[in-house]
């Protein structure tokens, strides 16, 4: 095997068997998991506890039973995925679970958790120009940080969570270099590998994570760029999971040559910036943030946002990767949509449902569409 | 305002709603500003500066009741609105498409006439405040965008634990600042403090005759059948910093009295069981529902929204009115939920409380099984849940909103023994 297989076949095992890599994780480093629910969470403050911060979102849950109680059928799946493993136990190890309240679903999730850890539930605020929101956003943290310190028996200090921005800071820049890399080699990163190597992010320290990227992406660097005969495509939405989606993409020769995924180069959009105090810093990356359904934007950039893509990848085609029951990406499609018929831009929207149980539908779309080009 | 004398309070609510319509029309044509406002958002700075206020989600409520809630719905399906999204934004925002193409043409669309709602005006800036959901935030964000209009946010975050901190209220304070700003930068003109006075005062004497009238449903029987307040809650959220608001509420207080000394209720006699309805009404199925529970004999006296304008603050005080309007069950963790609606049914005496789960609403929706549960367990009282939708017509049964209640009828009889 190359080293460039040895990293992907490695990074695909973390994605698939998640309680493997954690539990492999925590036996090299000692460090007890904290889960960190969707969208987004000052992950720095769980690493700077000494713990594992590990990604909950979900997975291919066909039958949704003991979470039908809990939650109607117009949840997110995401959502009923979480609901179900909640119930099963799954989360059970872990000592505590973050969850944010950016849309309605996730304010509920949060006073409804029912794994046995505690839940620390949080609220980002929108009004996001303003200074007085990052001041708001730091109390906030402020009671994550206590609520961690009491979950897991330590104390978190200023100077780990600024060391705790360095290691994110660094796996963020290492990741985007990688994305940026990766678009010119479709043929040895394609869409399945892609999302593998983004998702084990969620699964692995990040010190871990960076190096192996950073070697993957020397090794790709290296290699020669052959001319790419299939397609290119830009996917956006909250997540492009399960594989099978992935693979069919694979099947008609179509590359992801950037995303504007929730689940991935979203978690990489921006750095935490400099400063002295490190909440503030935390809080201040929230309010940088851009392009994204979750974080109220008056003027909407997501949607100029992702034409410029297009334009700068080349792009054939977006792919709206619309999670089934998301009204914040529901909200966004329309206006996206007719923006990008009005630049001529192709487009598909495709529901992304974790309880899917068959893809024929979605394998007839993309091949009608691949032959409208 | 000698035509207001000798009116009922249902002829007054009748009046100062059309009149609001209508003055936002007239001052559109003239050149006077138009805002869209969510139910619950501040009123207070753009009365202020004198701009007309329109309020989408009564606006959808009033196209639903009247059945034209479908047309709309198509319109904004086929613009590439999902149908899981709530109905009123799609309604909302389907309304506005039509308004847009109107004014870019100069032809009034088809559906638009012969919509059955009330006629609106195009806003010349929005304000949303998300303490009864963030989808407010994406609907108005919406609206900003297609119309390329100023947006003012007031965010009141979620409070996942009770009591609503100090730094939530400093931080809505701040946003109020700003929103000043926003109105003074649209309206060219300064903010005038002493005014705002004025109209706090004003916001205050409204919601104590809001409160006075709507606290008439706990009287047993019950002068005030709850499908009325309803239909009156149009009035808090649309005239709250109006004298309308105060002089309707104040006389329907006097009726309400009157009738109560008489010893009349609501179904002249036939109040059998006092019951709580949880969530929003059904428009386009007002009269199903009210009928359904009234040949039951159950009289609907219980219900959150009283309390969601019951909006209280020392004037003057912008933290305190920043608190005022983050308090909101909606905006509040479980526990405070929990302990509002015990509060509902202890101060109505109702035996009985209906959950509507509704499609179109998830922040109202996704507790409901926590809620009604540990609801029970507090009070003792039996709930039942029936799906629905606030306007969308294809997501509620009749049927099994009939068999619901007759079910919750049962069980409230068996308790009485
Ligand atoms: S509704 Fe959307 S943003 Fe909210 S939890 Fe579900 S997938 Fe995430
Ligand atoms: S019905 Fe629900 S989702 Fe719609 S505006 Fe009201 S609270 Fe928000």
């Amino acid at each position: 095997m190359s080293k460039v297989e040895t990293i992907l076949a490695n990074m695909k095992a973390v994605a698939a068997n998640p309680k493997q890599a954690i539990a492999d994780a925590q036996a090299k480093t000692g460090k007890a998991a904290v889960g960190v629910l969707p969208v987004y969470a000052p992950e720095e403050i769980v690493y700077a506890a000494g713990a594992l911060p590990v990604g909950c979102w979900g997975k291919a849950t066909k039958n949704i039973s003991k979470a039908r109680t809990y939650l109607p059928a117009f949840a997110c799946s995401i959502m009923q995925s979480i609901m179900e493993m909640e119930l099963e136990g799954v989360y059970d190890d872990l000592k505590a679970v973050l969850v944010s309240s950016p849309c309605d679903t996730l304010k509920c999730m949060g006073q409804k958790w029912k794994g046995k850890c505690p839940v620390i539930q949080f609220v980002h605020p929108q009004n996001r120009n303003l200074e007085s929101a990052n001041v708001f956003l730091v109390e906030e943290y402020k009671l994550v940080r206590k609520a961690l310190e009491e979950a897991l028996g330590v104390t978190i200090t200023d100077e780990a969570i600024n060391k705790a921005i360095d290691v994110y800071n660094e796996n963020r820049q290492a990741v985007r270099k990688f994305l940026e890399v990766a678009a010119d080699y479709p043929q040895v990163i394609d869409p399945v590998a892609r999302h593998a190597i983004m998702k084990a992010r969620f699964f692995m320290d990040k010190a871990d994570h960076t190096a192996a990227i950073k070697e993957l992406t020397a090794e790709l660097e290296a290699m020669p760029k052959e001319a790419w005969k299939g397609k290119k495509v830009i996917l956006t939405g909250i997540t492009a999971e399960p594989d099978e989606f992935l693979e069919i993409l694979k099947e008609f020769d179509i590359a992801v040559v950037a995303d504007d995924l929730a689940q991935e180069s979203r978690q990489v959009r921006v750095d935490v910036p400099e400063g002295d105090e490190p909440l503030m810093r935390l809080a201040k990356q929230w309010q940088n943030m851009y392009g994204c359904s979750l974080a109220t934007d008056r003027d909407k950039d997501r949607i100029p946002m992702i034409c410029d893509m297009v334009e700068k990848y080349g792009a054939d085609a977006v792919i709206y990767c619309q999670m089934k029951f998301c009204d914040p990406e529901e909200f966004d499609y329309p206006l996206l949509y007719s923006k990008m018929e009005e630049k001529e831009i192709r487009n598909l929207m495709i529901e992304i449902d974790q309880q899917a149980s068959s893809f024929e539908q979605i394998r007839t779309r993309i091949q009608s569409f691949v032959e409208m080009f | 305002m000698s035509e207001l004398e000798g009116m009922t309070a249902k002829q007054k609510l009748a009046y100062y709603q059309e009149k609001m319509y209508q003055d936002a029309l007239d001052g559109k044509a003239k050149g006077e500003l138009v805002c869209w406002s969510s139910s619950i958002a501040p009123c207070e700075f753009c009365e202020v500066m004198g701009i007309h206020m329109i309020y989408p989600e009564n606006h959808a409520a009033a196209v639903g009741a009247k059945h034209g809630a479908l047309a709309m719905i198509e319109l904004a399906e086929r613009r590439g609105y999902s149908l899981d999204i709530c109905s009123y934004a799609r309604i909302n925002l389907a309304y506005m498409d039509l308004l847009v193409e109107e004014a870019k043409t100069g032809v009034t669309p088809k559906e638009l006439e012969e919509c059955p709602g009330p006629r609106i005006p195009l806003p010349d800036v929005i304000i949303t405040c998300n303490n009864i959901c963030n989808t407010l935030l994406k609907w108005y964000e919406n609206l900003a965008v297609e119309l390329n209009i100023p947006y003012i946010i007031i965010d009141v975050p979620y409070v996942h634990h009770w009591p609503i901190p100090e730094y939530t209220k400093e931080y809505i304070a701040d946003q109020f600042e700003y929103a000043i700003k926003q109105l003074e930068d649209l309206c060219g003109k300064p903010f005038d403090r002493q005014k705002f006075i004025e109209v706090q005062e004003q916001c205050q004497r409204s919601v104590n005759a809001w409160d006075r009238a709507m606290g008439m449903a706990c009287t047993v029987p019950s002068p005030l059948n709850g499908f009325d307040m309803f239909n009156f809650m149009a009035l808090i959220v649309c005239a709250r910093a109006k004298y309308a608001a105060e002089d309707t509420f104040n006389t329907l207080a006097d009726e309400l009295e009157a009738k109560a000394a008489r010893g009349e209720d609501a179904f002249k006699g036939g109040e059998k069981f006092r019951i709580a309805w949880e969530g929003i009404a059904c428009w386009p199925y007002l009269s199903h529902t009210y009928k359904s529970l009234k040949s039951l004999g159950c009289n609907m006296v219980g219900s959150t929204y009283p309390g969601a304008w019951s909006i209280h603050y020392t004037v003057g005080n912008m933290k305190e009115m920043g608190a005022g309007y983050c308090k909101m069950y909606s905006n509040t963790c479980l526990d405070h939920k929990v302990d509002v609606i015990s509060d509902v049914l202890t101060s109505t005496s109702s035996t009985g409380i209906t959950y509507h789960l509704n499609r179109s609403c998830k922040l109202m929706s996704f507790l409901n099984v926590e809620t009604a549960e540990i609801v029970k367990e507090r009070t003792g009282v039996p709930y039942v849940s029936f799906d629905g939708d606030q306007t969308d017509p294809r997501n509620f049964s009749p049927a099994q909103f009939d068999t619901r209640v007759q079910a919750l009828a049962e069980i409230m009889e068996q308790n009485k023994k």
